[in-house]
């Protein structure tokens, strides 16, 4: 009852990154903006469900010896989420480059000034 | 209400948190947005498999399907950002137009 509690909890933070993430998406004005949403917000949000629904697993655990099963599944989804822990920042960072080598116009407001233009052309 | 209960309406809202990523995807404006919608709907796609896997309670099988997606979503993202990198940026869509000299700065 409590690991199912526990579980569900992590589950709908994970809900709630997503949603985040979601919004960022729709919301931002430009690519730079909606790419820094969509990266982060995928990320923790992955991280969650799959760490919710790894502890639901151990719902009926009982001893080592006779649950080993459940522990593969637990060493497998810890897996899937080791991988987009390391992955989903590697392809959000390759994305922007992309976007950042090819000048994709950043939305600046009135009255800011855009502090990564000197980063392109040193004076 | 039981945990499966739960289960579905996790895949449920799963399922719809990937529309905004599939208008994004449809209006754009640049490649590279569509790109990022479809990485979106991807990792979401991921997590998918292993709520279906918690409701049917077989997340032995779809785990291994949900680690095959990730490793495909991430092999396609990456890819098209590298070929994105090298094309011109004319072929690309109104939003990706090369930003000439300095920033619109205040006078």
């Amino acid at each position: 009852m409590i690991i199912s509690l526990v579980s569900a909890i992590l589950v709908l933070a994970g809900l709630v990154f997503f949603l985040g993430a979601a919004v960022g998406l729709i919301r931002f004005p430009d690519f730079y903006t909606r790419m820094h949403a969509a990266g982060k917000g995928d990320t923790l949000s992955s991280l969650l469900v799959i760490l919710g629904l790894a502890i639901y697993q151990l719902r009926d655990f009982e001893s080592i010896a006779h649950d080993w099963p459940v522990i593969l599944i637990i060493l497998k989804l810890i897996a899937i989420s080791l991988f987009i822990l390391i992955t989903s920042p590697t392809s959000t960072h390759a994305l922007i480059d992309a976007g950042w080598e090819d000048e994709v116009k950043a939305t600046i407001h009135e009255g800011r000034k855009n502090a990564l233009a000197e980063d392109r052309n040193p004076s | 209400m039981t945990f499966e209960h739960f289960s579905i309406g996790a895949g449920v809202a799963l399922l719809i948190l990937m529309i905004p990523a599939m208008w994004r995807l449809s209006v754009g404006p640049s490649a590279l947005d569509r790109i990022v919608a479809v990485n979106v709907i991807g990792t979401k796609t991921a997590v998918l498999l292993v709520v279906i896997g918690t409701i049917f309670e077989r997340v032995e099988m779809f785990v291994d399907f949900a680690l095959a997606y990730a490793m495909l979503n991430f092999l396609g993202s990456l890819a098209a950002s590298r070929y994105l990198h090298k094309i011109p940026s004319q072929a690309r869509g109104p939003a990706t137009e090369p930003d000439s000299g300095s920033p619109s700065r205040p006078s």
